[in-house]
C-alpha cells in the first residue's frame, strides 16, 4: 500500500468520524470518550503482529497486555454506563 | 482481481446443497490469505463506524457499543488466524490484559470514570508507542517504504509517548493524588515544552532515513514532554485535557497502522482522532475558553471586577429546608441544576429522591445539564443515570434556557459559575462570553452552597443576592436529605 492510498483512508476517516460523532447528544458523549477509547485499543492488532527478537517480544507483549486492557475495560465499563441509561422506566 | 469478481457467480454455481466447506475453499482459493485479513478488517472498521453511530441516541446505544467490540473481536480472529503470531505470548499478554480490564471496567465508581477513561487513553499511547518500537527493532520493515515507515513509527512514538505520561499524569490530578493536587510549573516551563517539541519532531524527519536509534530517543524525551505538558493545567481544566488526549490516543493507533500498514489502525485511530477533537471543541467553547489558553495559560481572576461585599452586603437571603418545602408545594415545574459539587457529595441518588416525591405531587422535574457540570464531557448525565434519573429529562442548555422563565423554583446543587449572569452582562468578566444557565429567570432560584465561596472563576455571583433568589447553606447532601425530609413531614 502506498502512501498515498493510506492518507486517503486517514482523511476520509476523519470526515466520516466528524460527521457521525457530531450527532452524539451531550448525554451520550462520556460512553462515546470511552467507547472510542476502546476502539483505539485496535493497535492490538499491531500489537499481535509485532515483536522479533528478545526485546521485540516483550515490547510485542508488552503492548498486548496495555492494548487489551484497553479494548477489554473500555467495552466493558462502555456496556456498563449504557446499560444505566436504557433502564428507563 | 478477476477471481474475485467471479466468486459470487461461482458460489451461486454450487446451488443450495452445496457445503459451507465447499464455499470457504472457494474464498480461500479466490482470496490470498493477506487479502482475507484485509477485508476482516473492513468489516472491522465498518462495524466501529455502525458502532458510534448507534451512539447517536441512548436506545440503540448498547447495541452500538456491542457492534464495536464486536469489530475488535474480528480484527483480533483475523490476524490471530491470518497474521505471523507467536501465540504463546499472544495468549499471555491477551489473558493479563483481559484480566485487568475487567477488573478496571468492573470495579470503577462512576464519579471516577474520567480517571479511568484518562489511564485508558494512557494505555491506547503507551501500546503504540510498543508496536511501533517494535517494528523499528525489526530489521527488514514489512513497508516498502523505509521514509514512510520511519517517519510514521516516529510520529507513533511522540504522539504515544506524550498520551501516555499525560494521561497518567491527568489520572492523577483527577484522582486528586498529593503529588499532582497544585498545578506545577516552573520558569522557562513553557520554553523547554517548545525545545522538545521542536527536537522530537526533528528526530522524526530525522527517522526517514531507515535508521532506528532515534525512536528510543525521542520517545524518552516525549515521555518528560507529556508530564511537563499536563502538570501546569489546572484540575477543573482536565475535562479539555482528557479529551484531547482521548484525540491523541486515536492518532498514534493511527500513526502505528502506517508503520505496518495496516488500514484497520488507520481508520479506527482516524474515527478516534476525531472523537477527541470534537469533543475538545465542545468544552472549550463551553468554558468560553480557546484550547490556545486551556494548554498554556492560567486563568486570572480579574483583580478589578466588584468585591464580594460590594455584591452581596445586605441582600443575601438565607432559608430553611422548612421554608423550600412550603415553597415546592402547588408548584408544577422544578428545575434542578446539579454542578460537580452534587457528584463530590455523591448527592445524585437523593437528589432523586426528590424528584419522586414531587413527581408524586405531579410537578415536572427536569434537569439542566451545563457542558462542563461533570469533570469529563457528559459526566453529570451518567452520574445522573446511575441515580436512576430517565434521560429524556436531562436537558442540555440551549434546550433548557429558553424556558427558565416557566419555571417556579429552581434548584441549584454545587453550580457557580455555569450560573453567574456576570458572563452575559460584564464584558470585562473573566467568564465574559461563556455560556450559562439562565437560572435567574426562574421565579425562585434556591442556591444549595456551602457557603458564599467563589467559584473557579474566583469572582462573586449577583445571582446570589438577586431579589428571586434564596441560599439554602449546608453541604449539598445534607441539605436534600433535610429538603426531602421535611417535604415528607408536610
Amino acid at each position: 500500500m502506498d502512501i498515498i492510498t493510506g492518507l486517503t483512508i486517514f482523511v476520509l476517516a476523519v470526515f466520516v468520524g466528524v460527521e457521525v460523532i457530531t450527532k452524539v447528544p451531550p448525554t451520550l458523549h462520556t460512553p462515546l470518550m470511552s467507547g472510542s477509547n476502546a476502539i483505539s485499543g485496535i493497535t492490538l492488532v499491531g500489537a499481535l503482529l509485532a515483536g522479533e527478537g528478545f526485546i521485540g517480544g516483550l515490547l510485542g507483549f508488552l503492548a498486548i497486555v496495555f492494548a487489551t486492557t484497553n479494548v477489554i475495560g473500555g467495552f466493558l465499563v462502555t456496556h456498563r454506563m449504557l446499560a444505566m441509561f436504557k433502564k428507563k422506566k | 482481481m478477476f477471481q474475485i469478481l467471479n466468486l459470487p457467480i461461482l458460489i451461486a454455481d454450487q446451488g443450495l446443497e452445496s457445503s459451507t466447506d465447499e464455499v470457504a475453499n472457494q474464498l480461500t482459493e479466490a482470496l490470498t490469505w493477506n487479502q482475507f485479513s484485509n477485508l476482516g478488517y473492513l468489516v472491522a472498521a465498518v462495524l466501529f463506524i455502525l458502532g458510534i453511530k448507534g451512539l447517536t441516541h441512548p436506545r440503540t446505544a448498547v447495541r452500538g457499543n456491542l457492534l464495536g467490540a464486536i469489530g475488535m473481536l474480528i480484527a483480533v480472529l483475523v490476524t490471530l488466524v491470518g497474521g505471523q503470531v507467536s501465540w504463546p505470548l499472544a495468549i499471555a499478554g491477551i489473558a493479563v490484559g483481559t484480566a485487568a480490564g475487567t477488573w478496571f471496567a468492573n470495579t470503577v465508581q462512576m464519579t471516577q470514570m474520567p480517571q479511568l477513561v484518562a489511564l485508558f487513553n494512557g494505555f491506547g499511547g503507551i501500546a503504540s508507542v510498543l508496536v511501533a518500537g517494535a517494528e523499528v527493532l525489526r530489521n527488514a520493515p514489512t513497508t516498502g517504504n523505509v521514509a514512510i515507515a520511519g517517519l510514521a513509527a516516529g510520529l507513533a512514538g511522540l504522539i504515544g509517548s506524550v498520551t501516555f505520561t499525560g494521561s497518567l499524569v491527568a489520572a492523577g490530578k483527577l484522582q486528586e493524588l498529593p503529588q499532582f493536587r497544585k498545578p506545577f510549573s516552573f520558569p522557562g516551563h513553557q520554553v523547554i515544552n517548545a525545545v522538545m517539541v521542536a527536537v522530537t519532531l526533528l528526530m522524526c524527519l530525522e527517522m526517514m532515513d531507515g535508521t532506528g536509534w532515534e525512536y528510543f530517543v525521542l520517545t524518552t524525551i516525549a515521555l518528560v514532554l507529556g508530564v511537563f505538558l499536563v502538570t501546569p493545567i489546572g484540575g477543573a481544566d482536565m475535562p479539555v485535557v482528557i479529551a484531547l488526549l482521548n484525540s491523541y490516543s486515536g492518532l498514534a493507533a493511527s500513526a502505528a497502522g502506517f508503520v505496518i500498514n495496516n488500514n484497520v489502525l488507520i481508520v479506527a485511530g482516524a474515527l478516534v482522532g476525531a472523537s477527541g477533537i470534537i469533543l475538545t471543541n465542545i468544552m472549550c467553547k463551553a468554558m468560553n475558553r480557546s484550547l490556545i489558553n486551556v494548554l498554556f495559560a492560567k486563568f486570572e481572576p480579574s483583580a478589578d471586577g466588584p468585591s464580594d461585599d460590594e455584591v452581596y452586603a445586605g441582600k443575601i437571603k438565607s432559608t430553611s429546608p422548612e421554608e423550600v418545602a412550603m415553597l415546592l408545594d402547588g408548584v408544577q415545574r422544578v428545575i434542578v441544576v446539579p454542578g460537580y459539587g452534587l457528584a463530590v457529595a455523591q448527592a445524585q441518588h437523593i437528589v432523586r429522591e426528590l424528584a419522586t416525591l414531587l413527581e408524586a405531587e405531579g410537578v415536572t422535574v427536569e434537569y439542566a445539564i451545563h457542558p462542563v457540570a461533570g469533570r469529563m464531557p457528559g459526566h453529570m448525565n451518567v452520574l445522573l443515570a446511575e441515580a436512576d434519573v430517565p434521560y429524556d429529562q436531562l436537558k442540555e442548555m440551549d434546550e433548557i434556557n429558553p424556558t427558565f422563565s416557566q419555571c417556579d423554583v429552581a434548584i441549584v446543587i454545587g453550580a457557580n459559575d455555569v450560573v453567574n449572569p456576570v458572563a452575559n452582562t460584564d464584558p470585562s468578566s473573566p467568564i465574559a462570553g461563556m455560556p450559562i444557565l439562565n437560572v435567574g429567570e426562574a421565579r425562585t432560584v434556591i442556591m444549595v452552597k456551602r457557603s458564599l465561596s467563589p467559584g473557579f472563576a474566583g469572582i462573586p455571583n449577583p445571582l446570589f443576592a438577586a431579589d428571586n433568589c434564596l441560599m439554602l447553606f449546608g453541604d449539598g447532601k445534607q441539605a436534600m436529605m433535610n429538603l426531602v425530609a421535611a417535604l415528607k413531614e408536610q
